[in-house]
């Protein structure tokens, strides 16, 4: 086992203020960045503010930014490092900073309620249920979503612009208004609830301009953009934009939901 | 008197994993205005962890499935000392629960005909585990989390308050039930972020916290699990039951250190993942236990047979219970033939082209990948055991979760103890989380629901309450760090209580408590109250202390090896133990020198198994786990 | 206010009063701006090289061979290629080059291509420019409004690529004859046209819109197997939609490069038979 002194630069403070301090650790093989911060709380501060919850890359608690870079500090090895280079780690930048790396990421929550839930097929009681595994793979992809946040931390349309927290759900829902427009059983157009309508007006689907940095920051490699945010687009583009398919509805006098 | 923000509540839940949220959904549908308060954000709790599936006899697969055999699968794993109305209980409404989450969105795997797959797993009889990859818990959180939500937004539709009926503290800290007279009136908090107290005044309150593995080193549990429902329910004067059963999962990662401990899904081995030794030696063979030898295969051919036909062939030892797997690795680690790091190698890779590695397996292949750089689709895995699960807990009356000796309050999920006996099946415990969480929550809403007074919280135990919270601040000279004292207490429960235990290390182990109780009462802390770990730590402790101490005084006193509790020094498993469980009750006044036992045992019997339950064994099978008198004519 | 001053706008993005303390706006260590770079400057040259040949209305027939760029030549005053794709739709008051009347819907497709938006929102509007690297706009809209609201007519390009992409297929057909009309011949450039049109389907296959039209919208694959075979197959070419794009750009480029060198008479078509 090979062990070295490593230079790391982390933020301290909170809402008042704050800055980076340096830190000599030492580290040891195969170990990943969270392990750094626990050896620090363990010795020189140990009121370092930090969240991590299973530390095996489940739980999405331990966002932060690495490098300039938002990731997960308990997946982030630290061989991927120069053993010469400084490491700065700082907390998520696209939300409020309670204490040190520790951010107020309650706007995700705020957002998770704003989604109306799966609605139950009428008729279909428990234990009945019925689908084929084709027809759950695409939301069952999305259902990997750890909720680290990562992508609404990176996504420039909040992380930049604070006053559009108001009107943009952000990738992470988005993406779980595409899962609950793709589950094969929901029944929210039977309510009278149209998901596209709603992606585009309610949750600012409009913001988004595809440039895919929730894809590459994304723990768990979900394919949020091609098949998430854009299949939504496009499904917004149908009741709106696409002159055969309102042609189509209008001969055949479909319900626009029928596939 | 403090200044503390009291509120009112009908119910209040602690914990937000899957008994939690089960448990305040139960009681919002009924009616209670429920609070939940975890110590982590809303969604992160341990149970996202679960990887295999959640055990529910629904028959999808194997259609003779049924509700006894998974009851018979149950007692069994537990070796029979598992509370056989629990079980009962349990398997029976497994499938109900399960069918539930479909309903509010949850996607499990299907099988062509369109219903919820179902795979094997150790200790099962027929493939019972519903599943998604091997994410299920993350699938199982997810979809109450968002059922909570769902009622969050009916209640802000009829209320305009998202939060009138069912509210989430995330990252909050309960350390005291408090009480009025003998009963429940509410919950001591705090909230991390700002180190803000406050109180929830209610009648009822759902422990569901999950277990106590941060007590030990090698453990496959997060930061959370330290034991809090445990010791809260004993500070409350409710005893907790069977303390000294601690799983070991066989297969956890060894290697790098910092990982090691963490979980390689037992559905690596029901997939076809092999067992061996340094030598290449399929050592599980060599392990099958007496009880055992007619239900597993006896040489490998047979058990590669298995996976394609499994009415014609008897399973592989490698899907034997945890606890006989993980003793087997441990003995093989011990006689020299492990691997480099101290585990032995689990192949999948023989078995399973890459593709399907990849797509039964994603989170193990990417774990792997991402922390060990190992391929698991091309070489084996370096596993050993880790610490897991505890089958003690808090005693609880079967039908309705309540703790015994001090109405209102209730306990569901790990922090539960007698349904799983003396060892978990692997998928039971998701299974376990729902259908006692909703009992749970249903009878906790009942009682809240109860005419007459509501119970009052005095300002004398807030105070004291708080005055006990802010204590590290004030340890002044001599101060210990939380840090060093939680990695002491880890080494000594995982060298001296661990997965194999012989009488003089358990002593000295109770005495290594003693000094660190000592210690612990002096722990101090820096900085100030907002989000700070080492407050936050030095506060767990008390909790980590006072259940640890449970598992060594009981684990010395239970003079047999049986599931989750082996002794070096009485390796054979007694039937006069079988009708016998060890309660751990509070030393009542809680003595003033730390240094002083906390902890007195009683020995109960436990209440006969109902003669219907026991017609479904053979009698062969019964003479080998129940004591003389037990036996049916 | 008569001064025109205006009061500083108060910080916002990472800079806001509720964010972490951090005076970088972005603490990245790697080359991040590399990708920009490349693609400003692999998408300036084609703009560049384009824009010229585009409006040069010459040299571009050799036969049998017609530039991409002009294919198929809608007015009056296109050059005569026999057999070749002249379509006079427009008439003979069109006065400019030709190009630019078939130009505006292969260009609107690619401008309004997921691909492409990505591109240049990153590397000309710097919107972001990387991710977690701060944008230097005070505003953002994204596609809500106006003019960007119409990226969602994406639908009506892929339309209209597909004929395109059908004319261009029958001109590499046209590339089987040698310069006299002869059928059965081929030479270096037919095999750049071959390539050109393989990569010209497959992007524009791997559209997103093509897979959403495919069988992306639907919402039970399993009623519709084909369509779920024909999603599957157009998601694995729209995994390389990136590729896809910068190859046929570079190919179309070629193409209209070789049709112009050999229109000028600086060198002559190698025949292979």
């Amino acid at each position: 086992m090979t062990t070295y002194d490593a230079r790391f630069r982390i933020w301290r403070g909170d809402a008042d203020g704050g800055g980076l301090r340096d830190f000599t650790v030492e580290v040891h093989d195969g170990e990943v960045v969270l392990d750094i911060v626990h050896r620090l709380q363990a010795t020189e501060a140990p009121d370092l503010a930090v969240r991590w919850n299973c530390k095996a890359g489940k739980c999405g608690s331990c966002s932060a930014e690495v490098n300039g870079r938002p990731r997960l500090m308990c997946m982030t090895r630290m061989s991927v490092f120069d053993r010469a280079e400084t490491v700065t780690i700082t907390p998520l930048r696209a939300f409020p900073v309670v204490r040190d790396l520790v951010t107020d990421v309650s706007f995700n929550y705020r957002k998770a309620r704003e989604v109306p839930a799966f609605v139950p097929p009428e008729g279909v009681g428990p234990g009945e249920y019925r689908m084929q595994q084709v027809d759950v793979d695409r939301s069952q992809e999305f259902r990997k979503c750890i909720e680290c946040f990562l992508c609404q931390d990176t996504c420039h349309v909040v992380r930049d612009h604070e006053e559009n927290k108001e009107a943009f759900a952000g990738p992470r829902f988005l993406m779980r208004v595409a899962e609950l427009d793709m589950h094969p059983l929901d029944a929210a157009a039977a309510s009278g609830l149209d998901r596209r309508r709603a992606a585009q007006e309610e949750h600012g689907l409009g913001y988004c301009n595809i440039t895919k940095c929730c894809t590459e920051v994304c723990p768990e490699g979900i394919r949020i953009t091609d098949n998430a945010l854009i299949p939504l687009k496009e499904r917004a583009a149908d009741r709106k934009y696409d002159p055969l398919v309102w042609l189509g509805n209008r001969i055949l006098r479909r319900r626009p939901d029928a596939p | 008197m403090a200044q503390v923000d009291r509120q009112q509540w009908d119910v209040v839940v602690v914990g937000a994993g899957g008994a939690g949220l089960r448990a305040a959904i139960e009681a919002r549908e009924r009616g209670a205005r429920t609070a939940v308060v975890c110590k982590s954000l809303f969604g992160k709790a341990h149970t996202v962890m679960a990887e295999g599936g959640i055990a529910a006899s629904m028959g999808n697969v194997n259609g003779h499935d049924n509700w006894q055999v998974h009851f018979r699968d149950t007692m069994r794993g537990g070796k029979f000392l598992g509370q056989w109305r629990m079980a009962e209980l349990h398997a029976r409404e497994a499938p109900d629960r399960v069918w539930e989450l479909e309903t509010w969105g949850a996607l499990f795997d299907r099988t062509p005909d369109g219903r919820i797959s179902q795979r094997n797993f150790g200790g099962h009889e027929y493939p019972r585990l519903a599943h998604v990859g091997d994410r299920t818990g993350l699938e199982l959180i997810r979809t109450l989390q968002q059922k909570a939500t769902a009622l969050q937004q009916e209640d802000f539709a009829a209320y305009g308050d998202h939060e009138a009926r069912l509210k989430v503290f995330q990252e909050c800290t309960v350390t005291r039930v408090l009480k009025d007279g003998g009963r429940v009136a509410g919950a001591f908090c705090y909230e991390r972020e700002s180190g803000r107290f406050f109180v929830l005044e209610a009648p009822a309150v759902v422990l569901a916290t999950g277990g106590i593995g941060k007590s030990f080193k090698t453990t496959s549990n997060s930061w959370e699990y330290t034991g809090d429902g445990h010791a809260l329910a004993l500070l409350a004067g409710a005893p907790l039951l069977n303390m000294e059963f601690v799983q070991f999962h066989p297969t956890g990662m060894v290697w790098p250190p910092s990982v090691k401990g963490i979980l390689v899904t037992e559905s690596v081995r029901g997939d076809g993942g092999v067992l061996r030794n340094s030598d290449g030696r399929r050592f599980m063979f060599d392990y099958v236990p007496d009880v055992f030898k007619d239900k597993y295969a006896q040489t490998e051919d047979e058990a590669d047979r298995w996976y394609e036909d499994p009415d014609g062939n008897r399973r592989p030892p490698e899907l034997l219970p945890r606890d006989e797997v993980a003793r087997a690795i441990n003995a093989e680690v011990k006689a020299g033939r492990g691997s480099p790091h101290g585990g032995v190698y689990l192949d999948v890779s023989t078995r399973m082209s890459p593709e399907r590695v990849k797509r039964r397996l994603p989170s193990m292949y990417h774990q792997f990948k991402e922390l060990a750089d190992v391929d698991i689709t091309a070489e084996p895995m370096e596993v050993g055991p880790t610490c897991h699960y505890v089958m003690g807990g808090v005693a609880v009356d079967s039908e309705t979760a309540a703790a015994e000796g001090v109405p209102g309050l209730f306990a569901a999920g790990e922090v539960a103890g007698g349904m799983h006996g003396s060892n978990r099946l692997g998928g039971n415990s998701l299974s376990d989380l729902l259908v006692f969480g909703r009992r749970a929550g249903l009878h906790a809403a009942a009682l809240a629901a109860a005419p007459g007074p509501r119970p009052r919280v005095s300002p004398e135990q807030v105070d004291a309450a708080a005055a006990e919270a802010l204590a590290p601040f004030h340890a002044g000279e001599g101060a210990e760090n939380p840090y060093t004292l939680h990695q002491e207490l880890q080494n000594a429960m995982n060298d001296l209580v661990g997965i194999i235990r012989r009488e003089d290390e358990m002593a000295e182990a109770l005495r290594r408590l003693a000094s660190l109780r000592e210690r612990a009462a002096r722990a101090g802390v820096e900085g100030h109250r907002q989000f700070n770990p080492g407050w936050h730590l030095a506060l767990d402790l008390r909790n980590m202390l006072l259940v640890s101490e449970c598992v060594a005084r009981a684990a010395l006193e239970r003079t047999e090896s049986r599931g989750g509790h082996t002794r070096e020094d009485c390796p054979a498993m007694e039937r006069a133990w079988r009708p016998v469980n060890l309660l751990c009750r509070p030393v009542e006044p809680p003595p003033a020198d730390p240094a002083a036992d906390r902890i007195r045992l009683e020995r109960v019997r436990t209440e006969p198994i109902r003669p219907d339950l026991l017609a479904l064994f053979e009698k062969e099978e019964l003479v080998k786990y129940l004591a003389e008198e037990e036996l049916p004519a | 206010m008569a001064t025109g001053t205006r009061p500083p706008r108060p910080p916002s993005g990472v800079h806001g009063a509720s964010r972490a303390a951090i005076g970088a706006r972005h603490l990245r260590t790697d080359r991040w701006w590399l990708a920009p770079a490349g693609t400003a400057a692999g998408l300036l040259a084609f703009v560049a090289y384009s824009t010229w040949r585009a409006f040069a209305n010459a040299d571009y027939y050799a036969a049998p061979y017609v530039s991409p760029f002009y294919s198929p030549c809608l007015a009056e005053n296109c050059q005569e290629m026999r057999g070749g794709p002249n379509l006079d739709l427009v008439g003979s008051w069109w006065g400019l080059s030709p190009a630019l009347l078939i130009l505006v819907f292969p260009l609107g497709f690619r401008l309004t291509c997921y691909y492409y938006r990505k591109a240049y929102y990153r590397s000309f509007w710097a919107s972001p420019p990387a991710c977690a690297v701060a944008e230097p706009h005070s505003r953002y809209t994204g596609e809500t409004r106006f003019p960007l609201v119409l990226q969602n007519l994406h639908r009506y390009f892929f339309y209209a690529a597909v004929p395109v992409a059908a004319v261009l297929t029958y001109d590499t057909v046209l590339t089987f004859r040698d310069a006299d009309y002869a059928w059965g011949h081929m030479g270096a450039g037919t095999l750049l046209f071959l390539l050109n049109a393989a990569l010209i389907w497959a992007y524009t296959l791997s559209c997103h819109s093509c897979r959403h039209i495919m069988g992306g919208r639907l919402r039970h694959f399993s009623r519709h197997p084909v369509r779920y075979r024909l999603w599957g197959w157009v998601s694995r070419l729209n995994a390389r939609h990136m590729q896809l794009a910068w190859a046929s750009l570079v190919s179309v480029a070629a193409c209209d490069l070789y049709v112009y060198l050999l229109a000028t008479g600086a060198f002559t078509d190698p025949r292979i038979f």
